[in-house]
């Protein structure tokens, strides 16, 4: 790609466009990536907490046997809507806010290739997320189906049901035009001298979780549009009785749905690889076959989707072949494990909180990966499918791999975003407590799920009681450390100590020759990269 | 704050009030789409707003970027944004189809013989297609592939071309053959949806009749819709045209309008294929 | 010879079982709950060769990763120990290295090849649903389990029987909590049991984690899976996949019985169909069938409905004072037998008897606010069904 400088000589003399509006109007209707960013950041925070709020009144549900705050129906709900917001409202919009403040920084860009369009991408989400959460007030209250909006059970139901499916499409489009922007962006927007294998890793994964993003959302859009006609104008793509199949939506779905779990990874390997390094002040080890393992872990992504149906009972050609590919992808995962590790070996390491988070990341990821290895081989997934210790699988991928990663990447970029330190003393507090409460909360439910605990109830059998107990306390700790995560953020947001331009002395991308906080157009004239 | 502007800079717009429009009437319009389908008496009418704040919202969205450009704020740099972005659009596109036809080929190939081998819960049920499945007993007359379907490919292809001629017109500068293939193209458009709706009229199945009739509307339908929208689009820039905005070295909405529409009759030809002939 | 055999609690105990319980009991502070210490840390005990065999592949898989886990963390944490700035340590500048590369790629592959060959040959087995000796007809409702003995005639429903007052706290909760059922499937001892699997309404799965067995349940499919069970006694599982309000409370309890056993059984269940048909004809008491109908009321409605028969608002509607069930008595009839798809509402007439609906059909009609007095009788019912 040829980015060398524009020559127009109709030249662009606009100045009224240089003056960032104040109050209000300037987060409305910003068209500045940074302002977009941090909308996104905030809002995801929010749901984070949100969907946090719903998983503590799950935790505090399980707590012991029997009912205890909610009928059935409403658990289910809970369950619902945390994961479905959880992964739509908190880890999506976060991944994408560090792409819009992070990708333009990285390549030395002056903004998103499509500012308005940005605008768009994010005011649609609190479109999107007060259509969610109004749901819990709808008659018959939110859906209840699982995240995954299996029918015939989501045929079941009220209005909830055909607003979330609205809602989700909402979603869809605004992370369709974000996808787009992103990947223009990075290939048409790098400043002279900045090849594609000269950007940082963090600007690969963005590139190809966004080339991810534009190739599966659709196929959601396609599954959800299914379900909202067939609950509504008498379709019958998903009811035998008209010749249809309920396990074609699954496989339409999870043709979508696996891609987006790499979705919501491949970013954080991104933010990881770039702290690994400049916390170890030594270069990262393999770049070049992280970008590959990171393109062949995208297009894996595409034929792995029916290891989440292994127990619909399909040929046995199709249960080797999609057991065999799951396990493919442990291959080029692994290959990014050893270099993050071969980047810490003969370093010069230090420890600061955003280093300790992503050193967790590497270590409790791996054994969020191995656990979906163990369920990639059919005959144990038969055993485990649909028991807790999916639950525990997941949410070592998600929360451990995912979140973590969004913390590491907060506490790393929070200098350069708001010009102060952040309080380190308090986040490594943070980071302990976090760390710590996690694994109580979520290694217990492996053993839950071996001994055959199902997901998705609100009551169990006595022989659970004891570690439910165990996650549920870890679980209400795990939710007030993130709290002190809220403080931390809102007290550097307010001020602290001057960060200066590079505050982490390893640190070598882009975004830290510029001053903290960055000028409200990134790079007017492009840097050249040797 | 800073900035001085730079005359080599990549053009960032100003603040737009227009996103936040297009938000809410997004948001709008999905609520008062459920509450229409839960027979909520308001619902066509907060649709109704929804679709008007859209409308507003699409027309001053556009019109800023059309501003833009006349007044020369895109430069190569920006122009290579635009086809980057449309490809990728596209592409989104072709997924959102793909994901309709691979829901074609499991229930014709893989779902509908599974039924026929559950005899035990369907006796009797036998795997054909076009079916409308073992429970409706309907019985469908498929549309007859040489008749309309056949002659609408011919429109869409003849479209293809003179869409082509028009390029070819815009690219030697000869604006009277821009507007003339432009203005062709559009009623061979206007035609195919005619002829579509002609045939939806006459046809004795509907959507309700199992997969056959679900499957068939719904890839037909999204496909109509997108052809609607190809027309209203290629309608826009033929106004564009008749107003001169374009010149044979700057005419990239002509291009990403031109792209949808080759899209669309691709689109057509698998249909025509996977649909209507097989 | 009822042995508990779900799941056993005292399977397996180990020294590192014992230090993991240790540990985590007392990080959360809750060492009381030792005392209780009735839970499993792996696969229950299986029963069944497959079991055994998914069993002894989850162990070889774990202790695989454990390697792989100390392989890749011991330089990890050696780099963090040493290679600190805090301790001196200076940078060294390599970022690349081909052979190393190449060795961590093609070692993992090799282990992954190791582990494909058992998995897949077990997964030819499980599959391989010939030579049965028997075969049943399992279909899923929500929320309970109809059982079919293919060419025996018998046919019966498996519902939980776990008091309400349990789970609501207002009872002690029984040993078997949420694991119990009022008729459980019974199988023969040693005999290879062909499953054929469907649903009535959405999709269900039927599972017994000791037989290592799980096959969804898919209306309007049909999905088989088989099992043999070498060791009479009670085994438990649940449904596992989300199915509804009540998914939680959808057990599935199989008794293995010696064959001999087995066929006694099954000439006294033949006994009791032929006696229900002789009574076929019978006209029932407005107390008889308010009785009967309570009963049906509670095990199928109420889930919905609600006991009280207030419905929950914009999601099940209120039977008290419906004007179903106190308007025309067909209609009401019609409602249940065929339910309204595509909502919840099922169509009771494939899962209850011409009694069943009648009572609760009744019981409906003259209970909450509805004062009808009408009285309908199964012969009405019958006329009904299509
Ligand atoms: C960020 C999200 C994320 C990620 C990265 C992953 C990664 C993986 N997942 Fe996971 N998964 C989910 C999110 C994720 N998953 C979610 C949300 C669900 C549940 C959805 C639902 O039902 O609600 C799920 C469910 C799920 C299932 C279905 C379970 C069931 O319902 O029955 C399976 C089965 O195969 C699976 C497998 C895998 C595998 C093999 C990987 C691999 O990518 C992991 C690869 C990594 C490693 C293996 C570790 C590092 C490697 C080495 C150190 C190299 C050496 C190793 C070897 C040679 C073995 N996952
Ligand atoms: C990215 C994703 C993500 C994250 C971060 C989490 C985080 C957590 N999850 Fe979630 N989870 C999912 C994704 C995620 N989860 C998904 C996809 C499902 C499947 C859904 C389905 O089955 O359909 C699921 C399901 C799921 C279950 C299974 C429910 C079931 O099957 O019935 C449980 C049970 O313990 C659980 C618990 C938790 C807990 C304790 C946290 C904790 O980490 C949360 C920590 C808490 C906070 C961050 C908030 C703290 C906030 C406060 C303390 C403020 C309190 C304020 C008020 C109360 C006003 N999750
Ligand atoms: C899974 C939930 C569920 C169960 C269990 C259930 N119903 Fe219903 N029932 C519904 C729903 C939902 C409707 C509303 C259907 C509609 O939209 O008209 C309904 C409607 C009815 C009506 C009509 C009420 C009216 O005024 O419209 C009657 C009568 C009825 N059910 C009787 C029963 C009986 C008898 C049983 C048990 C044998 C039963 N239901 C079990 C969900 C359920
Ligand atoms: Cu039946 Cu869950
Ligand atoms: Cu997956």
């Amino acid at each position: 790609m040829n980015t060398t400088t524009v020559n127009d000589a109709t030249g662009h003399h606009d100045h009224d466009h240089d003056h960032a509006p104040e109050g209000f109007m300037r987060w409305l209707t910003s068209t500045n990536h940074k302002d977009i960013g941090s909308l996104y950041l905030w809002f995801s925070l929010f749901m984070f907490f949100f969907a946090g709020a719903l998983a503590m009144l799950i935790r505090a549900e399980l707590f012991q046997p029997g009912l205890q705050y909610f009928q059935p129906g409403v658990f289910n709900q809970l369950t619902t809507m945390h994961g479905l917001i959880m992964i739509f409202g908190a880890i999506m919009p976060a991944l994408v806010g560090f792409a819009n403040w992070q990708v333009p920084l990285m390549i030395g860009a002056p903004d998103m290739a499509f500012p308005r369009l940005n605008n768009w991408s994010f005011w649609l989400l609190p479109a999107a997320g007060t259509l969610l959460i109004a749901t819990f007030f709808v008659p018959g209250g939110a859906i209840s189906g699982g995240w995954t909006m299996y029918p015939p059970l989501y045929m079941q139901g009220g209005i909830a049901y055909d607003i979330s499916i609205l809602s989700v499409h909402i979603l869809g489009i605004s992370s369709i035009m974000g996808a787009i922007n992103i990947i223009v962006t990075i290939l048409n927007m790098r400043a002279p001298g900045m090849t594609l294998m000269k950007m940082p890793l963090f600007v690969w994964t963005w590139l190809i979780t966004a080339f991810l993003l534009v190739a599966v959302m659709p196929v959601l859009a396609c599954a959800i549009t299914m379900l909202l006609t067939d609950r509504n104008f008498g379709t019958h793509f998903f009811d035998a009785a008209g010749g249809g199949d309920p396990i074609m939506f699954q496989h339409v779905f999870w043709f979508f749905g696996h891609p987006e779990v790499y979705i919501m990874i491949l970013p954080s390997f991104g933010i990881v690889s770039t702290i690994l390094p400049t916390f170890a002040r030594k270069p990262l080890f393999g770049y070049v076959s992280m970008v590959y393992a990171v393109a062949s872990i995208a297009i894996l992504s595409f034929i792995v989707w029916a290891h989440h149906m292994f127990t619909t009972g399909m040929p046995l050609g199709g249960q080797l072949f999609f057991m065999y590919a799951t396990m493919l992808i442990s291959i080029p995962t692994g290959i990014k494990v050893f270099n993050w590790v071969a980047t810490l070996w003969r370093g010069s390491i230090t420890l600061e909180t955003p280093m300790l988070f992503s050193l967790a990341f590497v270590i409790l990821f791996t054994l969020g990966g191995f656990s979906g290895l163990v369920l990639a081989l059919v005959p144990v997934d038969i055993q485990l499918q649909d028991t807790y210790y999916v639950v525990a699988h997941f949410h070592y991928v998600l929360f451990s791999g995912s979140a973590m990663a969004i913390m590491a990447g907060v506490y790393y970029w929070l200098p350069k975003w708001t010009g102060h330190m952040y309080d380190e003393k308090l986040g490594k507090v943070h980071f302990w407590v976090t760390a710590i409460a996690f694994n109580i909360t979520f290694f217990p439910m492996h053993f839950l799920g071996l001994a055959g605990m199902p997901r998705r109830i609100p009551d169990y059998a006595l022989q659970f009681a004891d570690f439910n107990a165990i996650a549920s306390v870890g679980g209400f700790l795990l939710g007030a450390s993130q709290l002190l995560f809220l403080y931390i953020v809102i007290k550097c947001a307010r001020g602290g100590a001057p960060a200066g331009n590079r505050p982490w002395d390893g640190a070598d991308t882009l975004e830290w020759t510029l001053s903290s906080p960055p000028p409200y157009h990134s790079f007017v004239t492009p840097p050249l990269v040797k | 704050m800073q900035t001085h502007t730079n005359n080599n800079a990549y053009y960032v717009p100003p603040p737009s009030i227009w996103p936040l429009v297009g938000s809410i009437a997004l948001l709008t319009l999905a609520t008062g789409f459920a509450l229409l389908l839960n027979k909520t008496a308001i619902g066509p009418y907060v649709m109704a707003l929804g679709a008007g704040i859209l409308l507003i919202m699409l027309f001053g969205w556009f019109g800023a970027v059309i501003n833009e450009s006349i007044s020369g704020k895109y430069a190569g740099q920006e122009d290579a944004s635009f086809r980057w972005g449309m490809a990728w659009f596209i592409f989104s596109e072709v997924m959102f189809f793909a994901g309709f036809f691979g829901a074609l080929f499991y229930a014709r190939n893989i779902a509908v013989p599974m039924l026929e081998d559950a005899q035990s819960l369907w006796p009797g049920f036998v795997a054909a297609w076009p079916t409308a499945g073992p429970g409706l007993k309907t019985v469908i007359t498929p549309v007859h592939a040489w008749g309309i379907p056949a002659l609408n490919t011919l429109i869409l292809l003849t479209s293809g071309v003179t869409l082509t001629w028009a390029h070819w017109g815009l690219q030697k500068d000869k604006q009277s053959q821009l507007k003339l293939g432009l203005a062709l193209t559009i009623a061979l458009g206007i035609l195919f949806i005619g002829l579509q709706w002609y045939e939806y009229v006459v046809l004795d199945f509907t959507l309700r009749d199992g997969i056959f009739g679900a499957t068939f509307f719904m890839l037909t339908g999204f496909h109509g819709f997108h052809v609607i929208l190809g027309t209203v689009m290629l309608i826009v820039i033929l106004f564009r045209s008749l107003a001169s905005h374009f010149t044979p070295g700057r005419h990239f909405a002509f291009e990403a309008v031109a792209w949808y529409w080759h899209f669309v009759d691709v689109v057509w030809l698998l249909l025509f294929i996977f649909v209507y002939c097989l | 010879m009822s042995i508990p055999k779900y799941p056993d609690p005292r399977a397996g105990h180990t020294y590192c079982t014992w230090t993991i319980r240790i540990l985590f009991a007392l990080l959360a502070g809750l060492a009381p709950a030792l005392a209780r210490a009735d839970f499993a840390l792996n696969l229950p005990t299986p029963a069944t060769g497959v079991a055994q065999d998914i069993y002894d592949l989850h162990t070889l898989i774990l202790w695989i990763c454990c390697a792989i886990l100390v392989v890749v963390f011991i330089p990890m944490a050696i780099a963090l120990l040493k290679h600190r700035k805090s301790v001196g340590h200076q940078a060294a500048k390599f970022h690349d290295n081909l052979a190393v590369e190449i060795i961590w790629t093609v070692i993992p592959i090799l282990i992954l090849i190791s582990m494909i060959w058992p998995a897949t040959k077990l997964v030819v087995s499980m599959k391989d649903v010939s030579k049965s000796d028997l075969t049943i007809k399992v279909t899923g409702y929500q929320w309970k389990w109809e059982y079919e003995y293919l060419g025996d005639n018998i046919r019966f429903m498996s519902n939980s029987s776990t008091p309400q007052a349990q789970i609501d706290g207002e009872q002690p909760k029984g040993e078997h909590y949420l694991l119990e059922v009022d008729r459980p499937l019974v199988v023969p001892a040693g005999k290879k049991v062909r499953l054929v699997l469907t649903s009535n309404d959405v999709i269900h799965a039927w599972w017994v984690p000791a037989f290592g067995v799980k096959q969804d349940a898919i209306p309007g499919f049909i999905r088989d899976t088989w099992f043999k069970v070498d060791q009479p006694g009670i085994y438990r599982g649940q449904c596992a996949e989300l199915c509804g309000v009540k998914h939680g409370f959808m057990p599935v309890v199989v008794e293995v019985v010696t064959p001999e056993k087995f066929d006694a059984w099954k000439q006294e269940q033949k006994a009791l169909v032929a006696a229900a048909a002789a009574n076929a004809g019978k006209t029932y008491q407005m107390a008889e069938l308010n009785a009967i109908g309570e009963k049906v009321y509670t095990a199928n409605c109420a889930a919905c409905h609600q006991a009280n028969g207030v419905g929950i608002p914009g999601a099940f509607p209120a039977l008290s004072g419906s004007k179903i069930a106190t308007g025309d008595v067909a209609g009401h009839i019609d409602m249940v037998l065929n339910g309204k798809s595509p909502t919840a509402m099922a169509a009771f007439g494939k899962q209850l008897s011409d009694l069943d609906i009648a009572a609760v059909v009744t019981y409906e009609r003259n209970k909450w606010d509805n004062k009808t007095g009408d009285l309908v009788q199964p012969a009405d019912v019958a006329a009904r069904r299509k």
